[in-house]
């Protein structure tokens, strides 16, 4: 589904992606872990095309589209979403309105009709229920004045409501509390399918009792240095990063 | 007529004063007219070098001549450029300036007069307030159109009357003829009246380059509401030059709603509003789109003369191109004027490289027991927030109207006809895209 091969990107003249490649099938849950500046958030902003990053060389085929030459909507409209990591405020644009606006977007992109009112009410509703959103935060102001875990939360609900082909959740456990994580979780469980695929950023092994990773890649400088089963996580977390400087060191 | 050629429009209104002279209006109305031209004459047009026209030259403007009193073929105009899809209203036109046509349905509404300017002089509200609300500000434009406005409205709601649907005027320009017009309006709501204006500026096809000189007093006795709405949507060959006074008694409510779009040339409005009893409360709302080269300058005077009292002013400038907004709002709280609570913001969101604002809040206060706040913003798009839209496939153009949308919303929320308020973002939506 998802195939980045050498992917070298750039913030502000300075490189943080260094030959990045990751295959992700459909079905899949993979785990990209590593330490702080290691480029993880980097790998779902540039792939969701934020203009700051700039790519120098590599490619990124979802289904075989190169995603790097389209625009952000675009690469949303072909099935990518970035759960992100600081989810914006918005105040004035109402998350129903915003939601509707994107739904038919995407819909008019696939050259679908825009959705049926009664069916796009419907469908609010069911998808609510996911992430025990009540509607009264679906009606308020986007993202406006909810607490860390509500915005996480709400992350989760466009998710299901827009049910993209790739989604990377881009620490999305960072600043939830045990319930909010369970909830957090709870939603990709019952998202996911054959049909699609995750890819899980996290500093912390925690999420993945929740969701069940099928591999656990270490990102490090910019490049994936270690790639094993879900118990690599339980390995990070007792060991910590440091031991991967002499695997990257060997690898060079 | 004079035989002299004018040259300027300076000149042209010195001779039409002349004949106004000659002719036979009442007394009051005569001594009027003479103390306002002799102040214009001594003041002349605003220039750059008075504080409160420092930004808004109006040189280019003056400096030539119209036709004053054009013919106007009133006959099939075309009014649907101020259809508000939705709205049940009354309809007021006004063409050039010149003409009044009141549509029959306002026999309806029992006891509200709606009569041209001329035919008013006889009406006790007239005599009363007439030029002397306005007048008093000193302003050179006020007295230029005391002086020789020829038209306009008179429009008065009786005692505890609550008129059933909004009354819409509509402005008309058209024509193929340069003119300058100056309209004068007299607005009475007398106690326990209400009602909801909604002023429509238009232009018609293939119209002349057109100035407009608009004066309008407003008095609210005890108790009377009006929701007031300007909708600025002339083309690029139309001028405005509005002054609004309104003046407000006790328990009295006035909410004005401003907005300009693009199109219009230039625009200058004074909105004022004098709060001279206890418990009054005004509302001064602004949504500025603007685009091209276009100029939008808002003046606007809260003044607090009684205690407790409440005003709260928000005005939202968003140029695009080269557009250039003014907003000067000033504030006075007087010596007597305590327990006063007075609110004031200004949001600037610049979008294009040449845009400009100039903004001046102002606060006076001379009162020691008051809360009163000012500020404001200049800003931009907020590039994380579009983003945050075009990753969940919103497209770049309407990710941007829903920004706008969203930047207006503290004003547009407040207003009180739905089917304005969905005309307006309608219109700030279409303003974006061209």
């Amino acid at each position: 589904m998802l195939k980045i091969s050498n992917l070298h990107a750039s913030v502000e003249g300075k490189q943080i992606l260094k030959g990045l490649n990751l295959e992700v099938k459909a079905g899949e849950i993979h785990a990209i872990m590593g330490p702080n500046g290691a480029g993880k958030s980097t790998l779902g902003n540039v792939l969701a095309g934020r203009d700051s990053y700039e790519v120098t060389e590599g490619e990124a085929l979802l289904d075989g589209v190169d995603l790097l030459d389209m625009s952000p909507e675009d690469r949303a409209r072909e099935g990518l979403f970035l759960a992100f990591q600081y989810p914006v405020e918005i105040p004035g644009v109402s998350n129903i309105n915003f939601l509707k606006t994107a739904v038919n977007d995407i819909r008019e992109y696939k050259g679908l009709p825009p959705i049926e009112a009664k069916e796009f009410l419907q469908l609010v509703k069911e998808k609510q229920k996911l992430v025990e959103f009540s509607a009264n935060l679906a009606n308020r102001s986007l993202n406006e004045g909810f607490s860390g875990g509500e915005k996480k939360r709400n992350e989760i609900f466009q998710l299901a409501m827009l049910n993209p082909k790739l989604a990377i959740l881009d620490e999305t456990d960072s600043g939830l509390d045990i319930d909010a994580l369970r909830i957090v979780a709870n939603g990709v469980n019952q998202l996911r399918s054959q049909d699609n695929a995750f890819v899980v950023i996290t500093h912390y092994q925690r999420l993945l009792d929740y969701i069940i990773p099928d591999f656990v890649h270490v990102l490090y400088d910019g490049r994936i240095v270690k790639t094993g089963p879900k118990e690599l996580a339980l390995e990070l977390e007792e060991k910590g990063y440091d031991w991967l400087k002499e695997v990257d060191t060997l690898n060079a | 007529m004079s035989t002299i050629v004018a040259s300027s429009l300076f000149q042209q209104l010195t001779s039409a004063y002349q004949e106004v002279e000659t002719t036979n209006e009442s007394s009051l109305l005569k001594s009027l007219r003479q103390g306002a031209y002799a102040h214009f004459e001594q003041a002349g047009f605003p220039t750059v070098k008075h504080e409160d026209w420092k930004y808004t030259n109006i040189h280019h403007l003056v400096n030539k001549t119209y036709v004053l009193n054009a013919e106007v073929d009133i006959a099939n105009l075309d009014l649907s450029k101020a259809d508000i899809p939705g709205l049940d209203a009354h309809r007021i036109v006004l063409v050039n300036g010149q003409y009044v046509l009141a549509f029959s349905s306002l026999d309806d509404e029992v006891g509200v007069v709606v009569k041209s300017i001329q035919e008013a002089v006889e009406e006790i509200h007239f005599q009363k307030h007439f030029a002397q609300h306005a007048d008093k500000t000193g302003s050179a434009m006020v007295a230029l159109n005391t002086a020789l406005y020829t038209s306009g409205i008179y429009l008065s709601v009786p005692k505890n009357k609550v008129v059933s649907k909004p009354i819409q005027i509509v402005h008309i320009a058209t024509g193929d003829q340069e003119f300058f017009a100056q309209t004068r309006n007299l607005y009475i709501l007398e106690a326990n009246a209400e009602a909801e204006i909604i002023e429509s500026f238009i232009t018609l096809d293939n119209t002349a380059s057109n100035l407009h000189n608009k004066v309008t007093e407003i008095v609210l006795d005890e108790n009377a509401k009006l929701q007031h709405y300007y909708l600025q949507l002339a083309s690029d060959t139309g001028s405005y030059i509005n002054h609004t006074e309104v003046y407000q008694t006790k328990h009295s409510l006035y909410n004005n709603y401003n907005c300009n779009f693009p199109g219009v040339a230039f625009v200058r409005n004074d909105i004022n509003v004098r709060l001279d009893a206890e418990n009054v409360e005004s509302h001064l709302y602004g949504v500025n789109l603007l685009a091209d080269k276009q100029l939008v300058d808002n003046h606007t005077i809260v003044d607090h003369m009684k205690p407790h009292c409440e005003s709260y002013e928000w005005y939202k400038n968003i140029p695009q191109d080269e557009a250039t907004a003014v907003f000067n709002g000033k504030i006075f709280v007087r010596e007597d004027a305590q327990k006063t609570n007075a609110f004031q913001q200004n949001n600037n969101m610049l979008i294009g490289d040449k845009s400009a604002v100039y903004t001046k809040p102002q606060l006076e206060i001379f009162a020691d027991d008051v809360k009163c706040s000012h500020g404001c913003t200049m800003g931009q798009f907020d590039e994380d927030a579009l983003f945050y839209l075009r990753a969940r496939g919103i497209g770049e153009e309407s990710a941007r109207v829903l920004l706008v949308h969203a930047f207006a919303f503290d004003v547009t929320s407040r207003f009180s006809n739905d089917a304005v308020r969905a005309y307006v973002e309608d219109l700030v939506a279409k303003g974006l895209e061209e």
